[in-house]
């Protein structure tokens, strides 16, 4: 164990400091949705799949919709982008989401 | 002179922020030896205020005066110790012949405190931690007192002044004194509580032992007793073991600084490569390996005193 | 000195999660134990039952945070097993691929757990260091730390890449390379083996008959792991051994955990280089027809049964989950049984528990009379301010979040 100990004193640290240190998200990462308006067909797929019924989507016009999405509900699945025939819906990297009041976790995409 | 002694150098103060200091610096080497980052400098001082400024609540069923007292005592008897360490030179600010003794009783009354103060808390884990802090006790303040106890035979003298003349003029000395040092730097190990022998406030096992119900105000006092307790151990065995100082008292100051930070860094890898043991496996270490070699230094001390007559 | 009586937990630093242990001390000896779950039922059985069997797969997965993809896999195994659509094989090779990342990932984190609780922290930060290897895979190949969301009804939500196949080998030789040093660390290492040697004895008679599972089983040299006896997923067809020790106390634990690092090294190489081409997954319907099915799954922590039951709806009747805690939290009581007081968290932690997805409703039942009652939230609450009433505890001040 003393000889690793020491070893271990002159490497670099295993821990980053982390406000200036982000880090690394891989490709693959399921961050907050992305919602493209110009191609949801308003079928309501995701929403209906959404194990946490934190999607809406409202029609806001003929053939206009927005999607309406909890922050504090959604748990990052990405069912609802996998469930889109239109790939309207897609993962972003964003994953610093936190606030204070919940009507800041309610946005609109 | 004496109140600045008391209360600036090296006393209250010095001594207070040279214990944040060691504590930053035992923080960082461990978590450096643990591969991590590690706190910034000025943790150790932000804990402290931080917990200054948290709500004291006193249990319904302590004694109100023993539990807010408590704290107090501790601090205390650790500044009072300190004047007797010498940290520029060979001699300390109020030296007097017996001083050591008299150290190594103030040092005691530290463990007594934290046990009282389990005690009064009238809480099972506070009661379990103490009773573990009085059964420690009896297991390192022996071999402790033993160890110390062989390098003053030597010297012939009970005054840490007076050891620390003896053997800054004879330094190969302290050299006899090699089994006495390490015995020391493990029972420091079990009096200032740090793993392995933490039991008495073991995290995982009674919550915080004997401060279980301390908070805010007092528990801070507490913490910085026990930082404090470090730094004083660790000049006793700088001055003891260590047989090196320096006519001129900002040099010596500079060599006690140096001497304090490899000791405390010893005491550091300890506890990062060591598992807690268990009480009885800490009593029987201190029995069956510690006495043993402290007795052993006490048998070399007296056969080198004898031919050195 | 006198029996006294400690309680440790439902909050206690030794505890990770809400659990009550009774324990009646002789002075540092325990001289009886009583375990009391029940402080974090969740409700998901019951929730399962009103969701689609789409999004039971990701309620399932949230069951427990280490070993989500055993649950959600145990799950799928048996919807599947109903709607007669097996995922195709290089779903189930993946499927493999991951639950044996998660074990890595699982026994690495309850090393550090470990070392923790013995007041070894250096071992702890070493240990979840090399468990950020593992998470990093998982979330390269899943895009998610630990809950992966990799599996799907009917096959895999994700293809593993050639790229993948190359970023995992060398940190597979990483991992193995550590591991090696950690069985070295396990056996060698002096306070290490005083504090766990001889420590929560479970002997092989006690483990069969109170139906311990998992590492916990294996230490005391009952030789039962699922994938073996029962194969699920692509365990048929890759070799592997069952990993088995005669110590029978936490030491016999640790050193089936750690050498259980080395065999899920081994099947994670034979998966890369041996993974089948073809689809990722069948269709599936939504409707499940009316059957009922039990699946068995080795997880970290030791098996893992889910039942379900489908009625043809596109919700499930009944799922029943028995983690394999539940198992193990029986003999926990015997294994602390003349014991002393620091080994309680070793002890505790060396079953590997995972409370929150063991803890079940409990019945009160009246003692004399056997009657069963139920409370509901506002008679529950009453009670409790009368029983704090009575201890001279008022409540007085404290605004009731739920009057609002």
């Amino acid at each position: 164990m003393l000889p690793e100990a020491l070893k271990n004193m002159f490497e670099k640290p295993a821990t980053e400091g982390y406000p200036a240190n982000r880090g690394d998200v891989f490709p693959n990462m399921r961050g907050k949705l992305n919602f493209e308006a110009d191609k949801c067909v308003g079928c309501k797929l995701c929403s209906r799949d959404c194990p946490t019924g934190a999607l809406t989507i409202e029609k806001i016009g003929d053939k206009q919709f927005k999607a309406v999405l909890r922050l504090d509900k959604c748990i990052y699945c990405g069912q609802c982008a996998d469930s889109c025939n239109k790939s309207a819906l897609s993962c972003t990297h964003e994953f610093e989401l936190a606030s204070l009041s919940q009507e800041d976790l309610k946005v609109e995409l | 002179m004496s109140a600045l002694h008391i209360l600036v150098f090296p006393g209250l103060l010095f001594l207070a922020l040279y214990a944040l200091a060691l504590q930053f610096v035992d923080r960082k080497v461990y978590a450096r030896l643990q591969n991590r980052k590690g706190p910034p400098w000025f943790q150790p001082a932000a804990d402290f205020v931080k917990l200054l400024g948290k709500e004291t609540i006193v249990p319904n069923e302590a004694n109100h005066f023993v539990f807010t007292a408590l704290p107090v005592f501790a601090l205390a008897a650790v500044t009072t110790a300190f004047l007797y360490v010498p940290i520029w030179g060979t001699s300390s600010a109020l030296p007097f012949p017996g001083d050591v003794v008299v150290m190594m009783y103030l040092l005691a009354i530290i463990p007594l405190t934290f046990f009282l103060a389990g005690w009064n808390s009238s809480s099972m884990y506070a009661a379990i931690g103490s009773q573990r802090v009085l059964t420690q006790l009896f297991a390192y303040e022996v071999p402790l007192f033993m160890a110390i106890l062989g390098p003053a035979l030597l010297a012939d003298t009970w005054s840490l002044s007076g050891i620390a003349a003896f053997y800054a003029q004879h330094p190969p000395m302290a050299l006899l004194n090699l089994p006495g040092f390490g015995v020391a730097l493990l029972a420091t190990q079990g009096k200032l509580e740090r793993v392995p022998f933490d039991t008495p406030e073991a995290e995982t096992e009674i919550v915080a032992g004997a401060f279980t119900e301390y908070g805010g105000r007092l528990y801070a006092i507490f913490r910085l007793a026990v930082d404090m307790e470090t730094v004083v151990l660790l000049g006793i065995m700088s001055v003891v073991f260590v047989p090196l100082f320096a006519g001129n008292p900002f040099l010596g100051f500079l060599i006690f600084l140096v001497k304090t930070l490899v000791m405390l860094f010893v005491l550091s890898v300890i506890k990062a490569v060591t598992a807690r043991l268990r009480i009885e496996q800490m009593v029987r270490f201190c029995w069956m390996v510690l006495v043993p070699l402290s007795l052993g230094q006490l048998l070399i001390d007296l056969v080198a005193k004898g031919l050195m007559e | 000195m006198a029996k006294v009586v400690i309680p440790l937990g439902p909050q206690h630093p030794a505890l990770k999660e809400p659990a009550n242990f009774a324990l009646s001390l002789d002075g540092e000896r325990i001289i009886g134990a009583a375990v009391n779950l029940g402080y974090n039922h969740r409700g998901i059985e019951k929730a399962c039952e009103s969701r689609t069997f789409l999004q039971d797969v990701y309620l399932i997965e949230r069951i427990c945070g280490i070993c989500s993809h055993s649950h959600s896999t145990a799950f799928i195994n048996a919807v599947e097993e109903v709607a007669g659509a097996p995922a195709p094989k290089r779903a189930q090779w993946i499927r493999t691929l991951v639950a044996e990342l998660e074990r890595l990932h699982s026994h690495l984190l309850w090393l550090g757990v470990a070392g923790h609780e013995l007041g070894f922290d250096t071992l702890f930060m070493y240990s979840w260091r090399d468990r950020e290897l593992v998470l990093d895979l998982l979330a390269l190949l899943t895009g998610n730390r630990v809950n992966y969301g990799i599996n799907k009804l009917g096959g895999v939500r994700r293809d593993i890449t050639k790229d993948d196949v190359e970023k995992i080998r060398p940190v597979v030789d990483a991992l193995e390379e550590r591991t090696k040093y950690y069985i070295d660390l396990v056996t060698t290492e002096s306070t290490l083996a005083a504090r766990m040697l001889d420590v929560g004895r479970l002997c092989h008679e006690d483990a069969l008959t109170y139906g311990a599972s998992g590492p916990v089983a294996r230490a005391a040299a009952v030789d039962k792991d699922t994938r073996r006896d029962d194969p699920y997923s692509a365990y048929g067809e890759i070799p592997f051994d069952v990993i088995t020790d005669d110590h029978a106390d936490v030491y016999g634990r640790a050193v089936v955990r750690v050498k259980e690092l080395l065999e899920s090294c081994k099947i994670i190489r034979y998966v890369m280089d041996n993974l089948p081409e073809g689809p990722l997954e069948v269709k599936f319907p939504r409707k499940v027809p009316a059957g009922e099915a039990i699946s068995r799954y080795e997880a970290p922590r030791g098996e893992d049964v889910h039942y379900v039951k489908c009625n043809g709806t596109d919700m499930p009747e009944r799922v029943k989950v028995r983690a394999p805690t539940l198992a193990n939290a029986a003999s926990v009581a015997l294994m602390l049984q003349g014991g002393f007081l620091a080994d309680v968290p070793i002890v505790i932690a060396a079953i590997d528990p995972c409370f929150s997805c063991t803890d079940r409703m409990v019945a009160v039942k009246d003692e004399n009379s056997g009657a069963e009652g139920v409370m509901d939230w506002e008679s529950l609450r009453r009670y409790s301010i009368e029983w704090y009433m009575e201890r001279g505890v008022s409540f007085e001040n404290i605004q009731s979040e739920r009057d609002s």
